[in-house]
């Protein structure tokens, strides 16, 4: 805990806080991403954004695993359960993404389907062994920091040859998500005048810091990866201030005490022994991504929930009114949802990003909402 | 010949017995299991009647009654510094004693399911009895059902509490207003965590234990002191945060408070950032929340660290005017957020 109390430290921040207001130039404005949701909820719950200069802005990547997962991804989730019959285990958050017809994961389960929380693919195993009478499929979802302990589980079925475990694999990756972001039509016309970004921490504990390096050598952004904790937050932003001040770009580690250059290897080694890329895959808010996302390797076929129980794919359009997609893509901000607070709250979610406490949405609502109202 | 008996009875076995559907059919087998294991332990003046109902003293003159009920169902049953047995007892008392009255008397109802083991159930009872001895408020009448295996989680307990308001003793969730002074009486959220740690088989090298405690004794000492207490209120399941919108709401105020001040165990921050859990929301019961009038606040907060369950008492805030009824909260960053009602459950982070 006294690890964690030195990043929490007010005084600290406050004289970072200072730093960034002495060193951030008034003549101009600095825009940076945070990629991550870990990163937004951080700034949210710490209500970072108060020890900023107003010139100083950062706006909310796409980096929240609920949040980039395409409607058509939760409804086959919801089909298997309710069509074939599966016990159908998640994490948490996805519990409550608003698929179509009004439907939930949560919801088709008060419909009967079969849908349980897990907190670990253990979890998963552990139910589909207790259960040899019924299929499990575990709905697999998030970023590199997730994707190993999928791999892990998969190995695990094939060695105790369980032959009614499988995994409906929509694990995503991120540097594809931010080449989404660069090359979003909105970036192509100007749209988004990203200064730099704050690269995630978990992920890159997984696939290291060298994965970053085409941001600043292709684009010319500089990148700083940074921990969740609040001081790390403010010293990434220092060193973006300090980088683009000094005309530099470059990819820079903050969290140091976690990340290295090449990750962790053996991770990835078996990520890359289970897993190949998809050719594309949607995402919410970014659209069709090229290599952006993994499915599993034709020798793991047994274990693709998507073969198993052949659901085709249909891609289904987000709500009118919301905004989430040009909000993933840092065009727009949750105060310009026209519904944002009224029809869609964090009870009643329209979309994605209102679902996880990591969402754009839902950090400003439960955290700073208070901003936009009239005294 | 042989000696002649004193009775022919085979008593329960509560070392290996198990709670059966004859246990709340009416018959002789329900009535063993009342006389040989709740009227053992709880007994009382007016259980031991064995009557339908409890006949009690009228209050004193000027003196009005209050009542309130609470279901308990937790799982596991029992937990580190509990169980439900006499979590089941104090929440119903500090659910009278938040109304500013003294508890005086407590019915307790169990529904059991087939195959709950008796010797758990003796467990429980007996530390109902503990806490009601402790608390000096008896179980005056209960009743138990039965149901089948597999519709009940071994055993839920619903108690009521009767209690007695002094004349002109005025508190309630309405009353906070703009100034005034915002404390609790110690660290939060250890219950949750203890319950969820337990749950999640976290195997903390030092376990986190409940505060489940009964309060009465706490909210006397405050009151004696003559201080102008507003709101008192116990911030059982939806934690802190929860408790204080829902005065902010009924008062029609705001509020702003001090992350730094809040009380906070440092396991169970440790906990609270392992699940990604925000210590706000996880419930506590055997923690006060307390608003009262700014000029008296060093008297209360005295009254309160003098008594064994408020050493950690600390002042959080103050009310606020806000025609919204945030609950605002000035961070350990020094920025500002709200403290918003929670959504749903708490669920744990995955990134
Ligand atoms: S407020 Fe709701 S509808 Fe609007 S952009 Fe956010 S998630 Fe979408």
């Amino acid at each position: 805990m006294k690890y964690i109390d030195e990043f929490r430290d007010g005084d600290l921040a406050r004289n970072i806080a200072r730093s960034i207001a002495a060193e951030a130039d008034p003549a101009r404005e600095y825009r940076f991403m945070e990629f991550c949701g870990g990163h937004t909820h951080a700034i949210s719950r710490y209500g970072l954004t108060d020890l900023l200069p107003p010139n100083v802005r950062m706006i909310h990547g796409p980096g929240c695993p609920v949040c980039v997962l395409p409607i058509g991804r939760v409804d086959q989730a919801i089909r298997m359960a309710l069509e074939h019959g599966v016990i159908l285990c998640t994490y948490g958050d996805c519990l409550r993404v608003p698929a179509s017809d009004g439907l939930s994961l949560l919801k088709a389960k008060a419909r009967g389907a079969d849908v349980r929380m897990v907190y670990s693919t253990q979890d998963a195993l552990a139910l589909a062994q207790k259960h040899p009478e019924r299929q499990v499929v575990f709905f697999a979802i998030g970023f590199e920091t997730t994707t190993p302990p999928t791999a892990v589980a998969i190995e695990q079925a094939r060695a105790l040859g369980l032959a009614n475990f499988s995994v409906l694999c929509c694990h995503v990756l991120t540097p594809a998500a931010i080449i989404g972001i660069l090359e979003s039509p909105e970036a192509k016309a100007g749209g988004v005048a990203l200064d730099g970004m704050v690269g995630p921490a978990h992920v890159s504990t997984v696939i290291g810091s060298a994965p970053y390096e085409f941001v600043p050598e292709r684009y010319g952004k500089p990148v700083v990866i940074a921990g969740f904790e609040p001081l790390d937050m403010m010293q990434a932003i220092l060193m973006l201030v300090r980088q683009v001040n000094q005309g530099r770009a470059e990819v820079e580690n903050e969290f140091t005490r976690a990340v290295t250059p090449d990750g962790n290897r053996k991770a990835q080694a078996l990520v890359a022994k289970v897993f190949q890329l998809r050719p594309e895959f949607e995402w919410r808010g970014l659209g069709t991504v090229p290599d952006s996302a993994l499915k599993l390797r034709p020798e793991y076929a047994a274990f693709d929930a998507e073969l198993r129980f052949p659901l085709p794919y249909t891609p289904v359009p987000d709500h009118k009114a919301c905004e989430c997609g040009a909000i993933l893509r840092g065009v727009k901000e949750p105060r310009d949802c026209k519904v944002f607070g009224t029809v869609c709250t964090p009870e009643t979610p329209l979309g994605s990003c209102m679902v996880s406490s990591e969402g754009a949405c839902a950090a400003h609502y439960t955290y700073g909402r208070y901003k936009d109202l009239a005294a | 010949m042989s000696e002649p008996r004193k009775q022919y009875v085979r008593p329960l076995d509560l070392k290996h017995g198990r709670v059966d559907m004859a246990h709340g059919a009416g018959g002789k087998a329900m009535a063993q299991l009342i006389h040989e294991l709740f009227a053992r332990h709880l007994g009382n003046e007016w259980l031991d009647q064995g009557d339908d109902g409890a006949v009690l003293p009228a209050p004193a003159p000027g003196e009005q009654l209050v009542m309130a009920t609470d279901s308990h169902v937790v799982s596991p049953l029992f937990f580190p510094g509990g169980d439900i047995g006499c979590l089941a007892v104090h929440g119903t008392i500090n659910d009278v004693a938040v109304m500013g009255a003294r508890p005086l008397w407590l019915s307790a109802a169990f529904i059991l399911e087939e195959g709950f083991a008796l010797a758990d159930l003796a467990r429980i009872v007996e530390s109902m009895a503990a806490a009601a001895r402790k608390a000096g408020v008896p179980i005056v009448t209960g009743d138990t059902k039965v149901v089948e295996r597999g519709k009940g989680d071994g055993v839920f307990i619903t108690t009521t509490g009767v209690g007695a308001l002094q004349a002109g003793r005025r508190i309630g969730g309405q009353r906070a207003r703009p100034g005034d002074a915002i404390l609790v009486s110690g660290s939060i959220g250890d219950h949750g965590m203890a319950i969820m740690s337990e749950r999640e088989g976290l195997g903390f090298a030092s376990p986190i234990v409940s505060d489940t405690a009964a309060l009465h004794g706490l909210i006397e000492a405050v009151l004696a002191t003559g201080a102008d207490i507003r709101v008192l209120r116990d911030p059982t399941r939806g934690g802190l945060g929860t408790t204080l919108n829902e005065i902010a709401s009924q008062s029609g105020v705001g509020m702003l408070i001090e992350e730094k001040a809040l009380p906070l165990n440092p396991a169970v921050a440790a906990a609270c950032e392992f699940l990604g859990l925000d210590p706000l929301y996880v419930a506590n019961e055997g923690k006060l929340v307390l608003i009262c009038a700014e000029p008296d606040v060093e008297k209360v907060l005295g009254a309160l660290r003098g008594h064994a369950l408020g050493r950690e008492a600390a002042v959080l805030g103050t009310v606020v005017e806000d025609a919204h009824h945030f609950v605002q909260m000035t961070t350990s960053m020094g920025g500002r957020r709200i403290v918003d009602w929670l959504t749903g459950d708490q669920l744990p982070r995955i990134c």
